[in-house]
């Protein structure tokens, strides 16, 4: 809808973008392709040999790949079920008449502006050290035994972690979709005589749908590459028992310097990531025709 | 000057045809009105006489030079938007003035149009404010404002008052058509209000279907529409249609009698037989919607207050001489 | 009935929205409070909430002992060059879409977004020995360059929002006003732009400066920002809680300011428009 010199314009500057982009995804991904046909490491170089589907069956087959799955589904799961059960109240009680709603708004959003490695380190530390931690300090004013954190509950403590960092996400999302919601349906609810449970299940949770799938697209996007939170409290362990998936790719490749079957597993979690990326792109892209 | 001619313009969107072939002869200082149903094309063809589309085929001609290949801005027409497009950054001042600062004028020069722009246009105590803080009518006038003072060759005007309510709709629509008499500029004016047609324009080009269906004053268009297309747009209430028995002693496939050319006689006399089924007395004059039975429904109407409700029993009588005929493909036929 | 409880209504969600902002932020605050403690005190069981020795030598102590300035250095140049740079990209790019779309815009849009979503880790390997064989590992410029393309997408993706909301109208009057291109972006588009970019700015900002996969993975010291020297107090030698503390809150406390001013415009941003 334009005349022919604009278009032609328009083109020539989209290009450099599109160029760089098409390069940052082609380039490493056939790479990452080509090492996880190889045998290939980093501690025996030149020795490289072509090895098929080999890589693949040895990471797939892991034990530790299937507990480090395992870890990255309740993570996931987890922390999606906690910030969104925890975020609708939350964005439900910020939406009421409050008095420094700005205020209480900064409050809430601000855990998301901390750097991953300085709220791992926060929470390690000065809240659930085993004997200097607040929390341990609180659990003994209420005469309970301290719970040793990272050696007892390792993975909820993780989750406990990322649950923190990604409630203001979902609640300032609910909140500015609650916020879009047309007053007068509400008042016309309030004059068929709904009662406001009724409001809340047959006007607010409908209009809440779609946020909250938006929430849980993009939360899970992120999700799945926790790496920061775990690398610095837990280091993967006890055992395997915090090492998601992508965790094992990184001490892989980085720790025993197996290349090939870490390229393997890192297709995994293309195809995984893929998987829910299918279906944020579409809801997206169907608010684009809008 | 500004006298501005098409010849077989054609507009195409891929494989749709907007504008299919338009001829058109604007003569200079003339108020044209474009209009048609939406999704006619009328937009369309007026911004491809902007430059701000490019012609598929045919030539735009302005004061004889055609221009299919001149950027809009050296075309030397000024636009009105329907949405009035003010810059909301800049003051009133800034978006009357903007048109004449991309034109390389002196400053105190720009200052002295603006101000009399403003003038004209009763918009002098507002000159610094920013277009969020005037009133619609307001705004209205700045986009007509940044139109006057680049003194073009024409304006053209994309439906600039649907926007307003109808009270003021009434009052720009005088404001709009006196200021372009006095300022003997051309006028390119789009619409699907077909009264604002009527009352502004010197002539009327009818739009449908990317084809112009009848170019000629509102009167013409009144009293010899060429085809049922216009007969049906043109005229408030819409002109009535009987096909059918009536229309062949006629030696016509269809005709067509104006609400206002039925005359309406208790039930007895002559001609199409009915029972009125709404009767609205707006005192200056009495419409009524007839169930006529075969021939459909009618609408007449009456000059003055008429004691008919519905219910009643009526006979309308078309004056003779005002009768329109058409044949099977919908043109006028003549004589 | 609603109407009539009014007064109790707003009373009951104040504290209610008030306690659970405190809760949320707690964790920050409490961090803000250990930096100005002595270590032993920061350690002490019951801790102490206000009444301690208040001082700020733990913030001379973190840059005397390892150097924080050069590492904040780090920080901006890799948050700032990325961001700047990926908006020299974007700009030009997004506004090709918003004002000159094509049948193809929206599967062009929508494949930047995908790239958005590849799993960083999934690419770590030949990243990493792409780096390696050009001596870009450790190296501030390699960590620009992929902070930037890593946020190349949401860049578009907020600019294209913000330009598609500006009015095709006006851009057409200041062609009919015979502007042309050059002075149309000037006069017209960028002052219009402004609060669009800006917010783009910021929130690219905050992503960058806050990214823990790439410079972890990238750097170890010269060019490590914030994020990898804060992780460096992982270590078990490294439990000086103030003075961890004092480096984390200078390390969160612009970027927490530049936060709160642009958390209107975080939630499009973050869902590509998807709710505003």
């Amino acid at each position: 809808m334009a005349t022919r010199q604009t278009q032609l314009l328009a083109r020539s500057l989209l290009s450099p973008a599109v160029g760089l982009l098409f390069i940052w995804m082609i380039v490493p991904l056939a790479l990452t392709i080509y090492f996880s046909t190889l045998h290939y490491s980093l501690l025996d170089p030149g020795s490289e040999s072509f090895v098929g589907l080999e890589n693949f069956r040895y990471f797939l087959t892991d034990p530790a790949f299937l507990a480090s799955l395992q870890n990255t589904l309740v993570l996931v799961g987890s922390v999606l079920a906690l910030t969104i059960l925890l975020g609708i109240p939350l964005a439900l009680l910020m939406d009421q008449p409050v008095i420094g709603r700005n205020f209480v708004r900064l409050m809430v959003i601000a855990p998301f502006f901390v750097m991953p490695t300085v709220s791992a380190l926060v929470w390690k530390n000065l809240l659930m050290h085993p004997v200097s931690g607040l929390f341990a300090w609180l659990a003994s004013l209420f005469g309970l035994t301290p719970i040793d954190w990272f050696n007892d509950v390792p993975l909820f403590a993780v989750i406990l972690i990322v649950t923190w960092q990604w409630l203001p996400f979902a609640t300032l999302i609910l909140l500015t979709a609650l916020q879009s919601l047309d007053e007068e349906q509400k008042e016309a609810a309030e004059m068929d005589g709904a009662s406001a449970v009724s409001t809340f299940i047959y006007i607010t949770l409908p209009h809440l749908a779609r946020p909250i799938t938006v929430v849980i697209l993009i939360e899970t996007i992120f999700l799945l590459t926790v790496f920061a939170e775990i690398f610095v409290t837990t280091g993967g362990g006890p055992g395997l028992q915090t090492t998601n998936i992508a965790f094992l790719i990184y001490s892989q490749a980085l720790i025993q310097f197996d290349v090939g079957s870490a390229s393997a597993g890192g297709l995994v979690a293309v195809v995984i990531a893929n998987i829910v990326a299918f279906f944020l792109v579409r809801i997206v892209g169907r608010n684009l025709e809008a | 000057m500004g006298q501005i001619t098409l010849q077989g313009v054609q507009k195409s969107f891929g494989p749709v045809h907007i504008i299919k072939g338009a001829d058109l002869d604007i003569a200079d200082g003339s108020f044209v009105v474009f209009v048609g149903p939406s999704g006619c094309g009328k937009t369309t063809l007026l911004r491809l006489i902007a430059g701000l589309e490019d012609v598929s085929g045919g030539k735009i001609l302005i004061d004889g030079k055609n221009v299919v290949d001149t950027p809009p801005a050296k075309r030397g027409l000024s636009m009105v938007f329907q949405s009035y497009a003010l810059y909301p950054h800049m003051s009133v001042r800034g978006n009357i003035g903007f048109g004449l600062k991309m034109a390389g004028l002196a400053k105190d020069e720009i200052n002295r149009k603006v101000e009399a722009a403003a003038a004209t246009l009763n918009l002098t105590p507002y000159l610094d404010r920013k277009p969020r803080e005037l009133s619609g009518g307001q705004r209205q006038r700045v986009a007509i404002g940044r139109a006057i003072v680049r003194e073009p060759k024409a304006f053209l005007f994309d439906e600039p008052l649907s926007n307003l309510d109808a009270a003021l709709r009434v009052q720009m629509r005088i404001e709009v058509t006196r200021l372009q008499k006095q300022l003997g500029t051309t006028a390119i004016y789009v619409t699907h209000d077909q009264v604002e047609a009527m009352t502004m324009a010197d002539k009327i080009v009818v739009l449908n279907g990317g084809k112009i269906e009848q170019y000629g004053s509102p009167l013409e268009l009144y009293e010899r529409p060429a085809n049922l297309f216009v007969a049906g747009f043109i005229g408030s209430p819409k002109m009535n249609f009987v096909t059918g028995e009536p229309a062949l002693q006629k030696g016509a496939a269809t005709i067509g009698v104006r609400p206002e050319h039925l005359k309406i006689e208790r039930d007895g006399g002559g001609g199409w037989q009915g029972t009125i089924a709404v009767a609205e007395h707006l005192g200056s004059d009495t419409f009524l919607y007839v169930d006529a039975g075969a021939l459909g429904m009618l609408t007449a109407r009456y000059i003055g207050e008429l004691s008919l409700h519905a219910g009643d029993r009526v006979s309308l009588m078309p004056d003779p001489a005002r009768i329109h005929r058409f044949d099977e493909s919908g043109n006028a036929l003549r004589g | 009935m609603a109407r009539m409880a009014t007064r109790q209504r707003v009373v009951i969600s104040t504290i209610g929205a008030w306690l659970f902002g405190f809760l949320i932020f707690f964790p920050i605050l409490w961090m803000g409070l250990a930096s100005f403690k002595t270590e032993l005190e920061a350690f002490a069981i019951p801790p102490s909430f206000l009444f301690f020795h208040w001082t700020t030598e733990n913030y001379a102590t973190v840059q005397e002992r390892s150097d924080y300035l050069h590492h904040a250095m780090n920080s901006i140049i890799i948050a700032g060059g990325s961001t700047l740079i990926a908006l020299l990209i974007a700009i030009p790019a997004a506004w090709s879409m918003a004002f000159s779309p094509t049948k193809r815009t929206k599967d062009i849009l929508l494949w930047m977004l995908s790239t958005k979503m590849m799993p960083p880790v999934g690419v770590l390997v030949p990243i990493y020995l792409i780096y390696k064989s050009f001596g870009l590992l450790d190296s501030r410029i390699g960590l620009v360059f992929i902070l930037c393309l890593g946020n190349l997408p949401i860049v578009i993706w907020m600019l294209f929002t913000y330009f598609k909301e500006i009015p095709r109208d006006i851009l057409e009057a200041a062609r009919m006003d015979g502007a042309t291109i050059g002075r149309e972006l000037v006069y017209v588009l960028t002052p219009m732009a402004i609060p669009g970019l800006a917010s783009t700015l910021l929130l690219n900002l905050i992503l960058a400066w806050n990214e823990a996969f790439w410079t972890l993975n990238l750097s170890t010291s010269n060019a490590a920002p914030l994020t990898t020297f804060i992780a460096s107090y992982s270590s078990p030698e490294g439990l000086f809680w103030a003075k961890l503390s004092a480096a984390s809150t200078l390390a969160i406390a612009p970027i927490l300011v530049l936060g709160w001013f642009s958390q209107k415009q975080l939630v499009r941003g973050l869902t590509f428009g998807a709710v505003k």
